[in-house]
């Protein structure tokens, strides 16, 4: 199949390394193409990605393109934008997603200006369906859903007249597809003529810290308090954040306790945290607690003793032993969908 | 020899603070209860700039808007704190508009201001929430970016270079770049100062006036300065040269669709029992809309 129309994604590497979140959207581009009866293909645009891109065709990609270039090994805006641009001008696909990371996030935007089409911000979920507007009628458009207002709304996006229709995706958010190691797909090498002056911005270095806890960027946070039991038990907060793409919370006390270290507590003397979703286990929801997270936009807790004051600001209440209840959330959350 | 340096700033609604009253029966935002304040990341991006003025003489730093005739707000502020020069660029024709139109608008403020070194941004904005219109923006003007600055470690004004550490997933990364150039800039590395009460004094009164379309070059060369510094230059489309369709509504490929509210009221409270079926009944709930991926 040819990769006009298709369903693109823009294939962010990071030393060489496809990102995870690549592989998301070409899954969820996969699933987007057989609705639309159409071909994937993605764009690699790196320094020695041969061998990566190979990997990638076992997700059901039709067509990977891939630029190499010395000069591309890391990610800078012009170059990418003019690759980006050049690509989509020439193949025509109908939609192109980009991973909503620092990458996508600075590379898609300047791609959207250029071919004055839409693009729509950290995208949660993506649908294809029929839209009307000024008694046009339009069908199999993509709905790009995602949350704005400071995680107050969620909206649903559609940019039906210009082609193609962009988005970037948040990452961790679209499931990864079962690889097919048998599925046909190329590879082609894809031209574009590259002069110094494409290259305004120079890397000068580039560092990766050890991964501090992020409370404040986190859109789902599990806490656990005195409740938890141990700092072995603690395994079970930290199993459930997990699962569910969070960050790990605690009580003051939890963080006395010697359960899990400072950088966690969240509170009046802690981190004050927003999230969309925070759950507490095994918290009481004393007033100092209660500061630093009452402001969530949707509390669940787990606690033993029905009258405990946490109920009192919560969506969802478990009366019950955080021990038995957790695992059963685990199950639920890994069986959906 | 100073720096040219622009900054843009967007008044928005504060949705950091979202009572259980800011969303009304029909899911639409109620922005009538929200306060509307300076977008928080835009005052580090004003900061910024500042420091850049402070550390070299004779530069100038210019403020502009898109806004509704409310934003004026803002660029009073932006004044307080030390900006040189402000306009709010406002007008039916822009109501409406998404990143595209609404980059389309900046850029056509920015040519009007002209002869610019850097471009500061915030990162985002906490009400559209796309960090979109840096990259547009400096795309529309033909120019290079450094998005997501926690901190510009060197300036070389003879070079014209910039050195900028821009934050990325785990870590961050120093990128060297000439001028012009524009910055998105984090909530990392600047604190904003406070609005100077000799500042506030002399810009109190300050009101948004039309300045005359003979608004030239001459005013960045020359030393004395054309137009009042007391005054809110107010630019309609005209005055910024912008194309109509490319504005607003019209300019904008993206449309809205459909808006959900997600804020549940507390007494909201539901109890679920603690029941694998339950329990699944809750987690169904929380993805389908859209609380949990
Ligand atoms: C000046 C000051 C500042 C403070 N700052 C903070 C702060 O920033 N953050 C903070 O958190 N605290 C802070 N505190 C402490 C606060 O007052 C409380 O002591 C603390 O929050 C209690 O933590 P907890 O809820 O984990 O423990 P507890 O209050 O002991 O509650 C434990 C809860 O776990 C439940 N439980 C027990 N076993 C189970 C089980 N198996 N399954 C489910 N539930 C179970 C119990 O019913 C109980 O509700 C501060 C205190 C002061 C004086
Ligand atoms: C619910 C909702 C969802 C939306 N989703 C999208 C979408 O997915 N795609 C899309 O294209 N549009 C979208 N829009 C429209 C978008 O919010 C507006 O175009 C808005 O004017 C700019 O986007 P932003 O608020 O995201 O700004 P951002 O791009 O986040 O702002 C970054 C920086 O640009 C500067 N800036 C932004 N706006 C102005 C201004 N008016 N004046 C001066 N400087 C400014 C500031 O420095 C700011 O910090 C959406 C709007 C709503 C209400």
């Amino acid at each position: 199949m040819s990769s006009n129309n298709s369903v693109m994604v823009f294939i962010q590497q990071d030393d060489a390394k496809v990102a995870d979140v690549s592989i998301e959207l070409l899954s969820k581009a996969r699933d987007l193409a057989d609705q639309l009866k159409t071909s994937v293909s993605g764009v690699l645009i790196g320094s020695g990605i041969k061998g990566e891109a190979e990997k990638l065709i076992q997700y059901g990609v039709d067509e990977v393109f891939i630029i190499e270039d010395t000069r591309l090994g890391d990610y800078t805006p012009m170059p990418y934008t003019k690759i980006m641009v050049e690509i989509i001008k020439k193949m025509k696909p109908q939609i192109v997603l980009y991973g909503a990371t620092t990458t996508g996030r600075d590379v898609g935007p300047r791609v959207a200006s250029n071919l004055k089409v839409g693009l729509t911000a950290d995208c949660t979920s993506l649908e294809i369906g029929d839209y009307s507007s000024k008694e046009v009628d339009y069908s199999n458009i993509l709905y790009q859903i995602r949350p704005a207002f400071g995680g107050n709304i969620v909206a649903t996006i559609v940019s039906p007249e210009k082609k193609p229709q962009m988005a970037t995706v948040r990452e961790g958010v679209m499931k990864v597809g079962t690889p097919d190691s048998k599925y046909k797909g190329k590879i082609t090498n894809f031209e574009v003529a590259l002069s110094d002056s494409d290259f305004p911005s120079v890397v000068i270095k580039k560092i990766k810290e050890e991964k501090l806890v992020d409370l404040k960027g986190a859109q789902v946070i599990v806490s656990g308090g005195v409740g938890v039991g141990s700092k072995e038990n603690f395994g079970l907060i930290l199993k459930l954040a997990h699962t569910l793409g969070g960050e790990v919370g605690a009580s003051r006390a939890a963080v006395d306790a010697g359960f899990v270290s400072k950088e966690h507590q969240v509170g009046q003397t802690g981190t004050t945290v927003r999230p969309k979703l925070y759950i507490a286990c095994g918290i009481s929801g004393s007033i100092q607690h209660r500061a630093g997270m009452d402001e969530s936009a949707r509390i669940i807790a787990i606690n033993t003793d029905h009258e405990a004051p946490i109920f009192q600001i919560s969506n969802y209440g478990i009366v019950g032993d955080l021990n038995d209840v957790i695992p059963k959330f685990i199950k639920a959350f890994k069986a959906k969908g | 020899m100073g720096l040219n340096l622009i900054v843009l700033v967007k008044q928005v609604p504060d949705t950091q603070n979202v009572g259980g009253d800011a969303m009304k029966e029909d899911g639409t935002v109620n922005r009538a209860v929200l306060p509307a304040i300076f977008n928080p990341e835009d005052l580090h991006a004003l900061e910024a700039a500042l420091k850049v003025k402070d550390a070299n003489p004779g530069s100038k730093v210019h403020v502009i808007t898109m806004g509704p005739p409310s934003a004026v707000q803002v660029l009073k502020d932006s004044l307080y704190r030390g900006a040189d020069f402000v306009a709010l660029i406002s007008d039916r024709k822009f109501a409406g508009a998404d990143t595209l139109a609404t980059s389309y608008a900046l850029k056509c403020a920015i040519e009007k201001i002209g002869n610019y070194d850097i471009v500061f941004c915030g990162r985002q904005a906490i009400d559209g929430d796309t960090a979109q219109v840096g990259p547009q923006t400096a795309e529309k003007l033909g120019i290079n970016q450094i998005t997501n600055v926690s901190k510009i470690e060197e300036i070389d004004i003879k070079k014209r270079e910039i050195q900028a550490r821009r934050s990325i997933e785990g870590g961050y990364e120093i990128i060297k770049a000439s001028f012009p150039i524009l910055l998105t800039v984090t909530d990392e590395g600047y604190f904003p100062r406070p609005p100077s009460v000799i500042r506030i004094m002399t810009y109190k009164n300050a009101s948004a006036e039309m300045t005359e379309a003979g608004y030239d070059e001459s005013y960045i060369d020359s030393s004395i300065d054309r137009i009042s510094e007391t005054a809110i230059n107010l630019w309609d489309i005209n005055a910024i040269s912008a194309e109509v369709e490319n504005c607003g509504l019209a300019g904008s490929p993206t449309k809205v669709k459909k808006i959900e509210s997600v804020i549940l009221k507390s007494e909201d409270i539901k109890m679920v029992e603690n029941t694998e079926d339950s329990i699944t009944g809750m987690v169904h709930e929380l993805i389908s809309d859209h609380t949990l991926g």
